[in-house]
């Protein structure tokens, strides 16, 4: 029996994280408290050493690994580079934070990468069952991470809704998938993809185990009616881990939903497409008006979140691939502007307290003008007002539905934005017509004020001059797939 | 009907009526017996499909592993069952409707000859008895599947770090040994020469024994 060698190439990256963070988990043994920071500047070389590999091995044509199960194309690695910036800077906001907080631990560290590690197999998956392994290690480190702080009653009950959730989209998502095996012999998304391409007529087994996948996916990405966890999941969660979920793994899930749905399912388009719509339009809906009524501010963006990823459904609905890479600019905007949303809540908050209620932004214009500022411009992209990146997010994603014939949906993605549009303001009055309720200076070490500064700037001059990233989004997604 | 046949709807039906009862008995101990023998039943089907090894593998881990560890944990725990069980008639009714209407959904697909007709699905062969269902196992899964088989392994690393990070603490109430300290001890550390009162003529600095010492 021979057995040929696979080319490791292509999945260099993911095996230089996996040799890192075992290599971080042993030396961080043989660190005191107080040499901490060591493990901290290991976790971001390693993903500096990560990105630079993803870079340099970056091939224009798709290359196939591992019994064609590992796929390294031009989406995978933007995508890569993306979710490598996004945990960096999830890392770098989170350093005090966690320090604070008891949390600054080899372990916090250790599942981190271990999170990105099963992001980036679900980016590369090319086969069902890796795609549900990608997906499971991201979940287990999320799981967690999530409960890290074991002695806070709220962080445990989220994270054990998080976990019994997780399980069931999980179950869902694995009897869809034995469904379509069982209805097309192969696991293999690219054998799936031919063989529906040649079943003609019946399609009543691929349909039933596409509606479990969909329900799946759904709860992966938090859309309604599969969107309960995210906001207890959010607000209980600390902030730190907050901030990780609500960033990174959002670039995964469109990977996920990228290659299930339109690599492997492309021939169901139009059974899909129905129940996209209906998603997207609960999403925006539910969302955006739930938003409203919030008083806490992680749960606002928890709400948020749900109408944000209703819109970047909009994208794929639309079947085309203008479509898809308008979805996934959506996801990279949502991502920058959801990094820099919850890094304000953790820039305002200080050793034992947390900023997580909205009336803790009262007056922020007062304490800090360049942090309300920053927080404004944030706040103005997430609503999607012109001068910045996430109305032409918004843009794209509803250019792309108009151009697939939603013009019922079109009409009110746009109203929902408008409805939603008062939360986002709200905030915004706080901090600039109100009186600040806290007078405490706030103070941000260099690096996170640098970046913060960085984070809100970049949303105004991606607002500017959107089409380097959209060429990007295009570039990658026309070159994957075909 | 032959044989074959007679056997796999007796296993599949003891397996429903203990996968039922998994959900409904109101002892927990007996809801993981039962769960033990939907494992038992479980694999003997995947027997009768030729997967002699996954079957054994199935009773050896679950039932003689898990299922061990799971019963331990219920009998240690006091757990009072009938808090979990408040709010369960008041959401019955919801519960019950969502399960119904999921239910006959299934069943209008699944009956629907729609479903049947594609025959499509590859029925898998039957081998003759020299074919070794574990080899082919082990081939497939150091070779064509090693990919998920090593994530699976890094899950599993995951597992372990995440139980440790989560159970983990310095309790302050603790006693234990540390050997380093103990090895690196020095004479002069433990052991001090305390001039007694019949000795005052050698008695050189009094000042330097503490108080307390000097009284006993």
């Amino acid at each position: 029996m021979t057995f040929p060698m696979p080319n490791l190439t292509p999945a260099l990256p993911e095996i230089f994280v996996l040799v890192m963070v075992s290599l971080i988990l042993v030396i961080d043994l043989f660190l005191s408290a107080k040499n901490r920071f060591i493990t901290y500047a290991l976790t971001q070389i390693t993903l500096l050493g990560a990105a630079w590999i993803t870079v340099s091995t970056h091939g224009s044509a798709p290359q196939y690994t591992f019994s064609n199960m590992f796929v390294d194309d031009a989406m995978s690695d933007v995508l890569k580079l993306m979710s490598y910036i996004a945990v960096s800077v999830v890392l770098v906001y989170s350093r005090s934070y966690i320090s604070l907080r008891g949390m600054f631990r080899g372990e916090f560290f250790a599942l981190v990468l271990f999170a990105m590690l099963g992001m980036m197999v679900m980016i590369s998956a090319n086969h069902f069952l890796v795609l549900y392994m990608g997906l499971e290690l991201l979940s287990l480190s999320l799981y967690a991470m999530v409960a890290l702080q074991r002695d806070s009653a709220i962080s445990t009950e989220a994270a054990m809704k998080y976990f019994v959730l997780g399980a069931l989209a999980s179950g869902l998502l694995l009897y869809g998938m034995s469904m379509l095996y069982g209805a097309t012999g192969s696991l293999n998304i690219n054998q799936v993809a031919t063989v529906i391409q040649n079943t003609t007529g019946n399609h009543v087994v691929l349909t039933f185990g596409l509606v479990f996948i969909v329900a799946g996916l759904a709860f992966k990405l938090g859309v309604v009616p599969f969107h309960m966890w995210i906001p207890d999941v959010y607000q209980g969660a600390p902030t730190a881990v907050t901030l990780f979920i609500g960033s990174a793994p959002k670039i995964a899930a469109f990977a996920f939903v990228t290659r299930l749905l339109v690599d492997g399912l492309q021939g169901l388009v139009h059974d899909w497409q129905g129940m996209l719509v209906i998603m997207a339009f609960l999403s925006m809906a539910i969302g955006n008006i739930t938003a409203i009524a919030q008083t806490n501010i992680k749960r606002m963006l928890a709400y948020s979140t749900i109408s944000h990823m209703g819109f970047m459904l909009l994208g794929f609905l639309s079947g085309s691939l203008n479509g898809y890479s308008s979805s996934m600019f959506y996801v990279l905007v949502y991502v920058l502007m959801s990094l820099g949303g919850f890094g304000m809540v953790m820039l305002m908050s200080r050793k034992g307290f947390e900023a997580e209620n909205l009336d803790d932004f009262k007056g922020l214009n007062q304490r800090s003008p360049w942090y309300a500022f920053m927080m404004l411009l944030l706040m103005f992209s997430m609503a999607g007002i012109p001068p910045t990146v996430g109305f032409y997010a918004k843009l794209s994603v509803l250019q792309a539905a108009l151009q697939a014939g939603f013009i019922w949906l079109v009409v009110a993605a746009v109203l929902f934005s408008v409805i939603g549009a008062f939360y986002y303001l709200r905030i915004i009055k706080l901090m600039y017509f109100d009186s600040p309720v806290d007078e405490t200076p706030i103070r941000p070490e260099g690096d996170m004020a640098m970046l913060m500064s960085t984070n809100g700037l970049a949303v105004l001059a991606l607002g500017i001059l959107p089409q380097p990233l959209m060429a990007l989004c295009a570039y990658a997604i026309q070159r994957s797939l075909l | 009907m032959n044989a074959q046949m007679l056997i796999f709807y007796l296993f599949a039906t003891i397996l429903l009526f203990a996968a039922v009862r998994v959900v409904t008995a109101r002892n927990p101990v007996h809801s993981a017996l039962y769960l033990v023998l939907s494992f038992f039943t479980a694999a003997a089907l995947w027997i009768m499909l030729q997967a002699e090894f996954l079957a054994i593998v199935l009773v050896l881990v679950y039932v003689g592993a898990v299922m061990v560890l799971f019963l331990f944990v219920v009998m240690m725990l006091d757990i009072n069952y009938d808090t979990l069980r408040e709010g369960f008639w008041s959401n019955l009714p919801f519960a019950l409707t969502v399960a119904i209407l999921m239910a006959a959904e299934m069943v209008v697909v699944l009956a629907g000859r729609d479903f049947w007709a594609n025959g499509s699905g590859s029925v898998p062969t039957l081998h003759g008895p020299g074919y070794s269902n574990t080899k082919e196992l082990g081939r497939l899964i150091y070779t064509e599947y090693v990919y998920p088989f090593e994530i699976a392994s890094v899950i599993l690393l995951v597992a372990i770090v995440a139980a440790i990070a989560l159970t983990l603490r310095r309790r302050k109430d603790t006693k234990f040994q540390d050997p380093a300290a103990q090895i690196a001890v020095r004479r002069n550390d433990r052991l001090r020469i305390i001039p007694v009162a019949a000795d005052t003529k050698l008695m050189k600095k009094p000042e330097d024994a503490p108080q307390s010492e000097q009284t006993s």
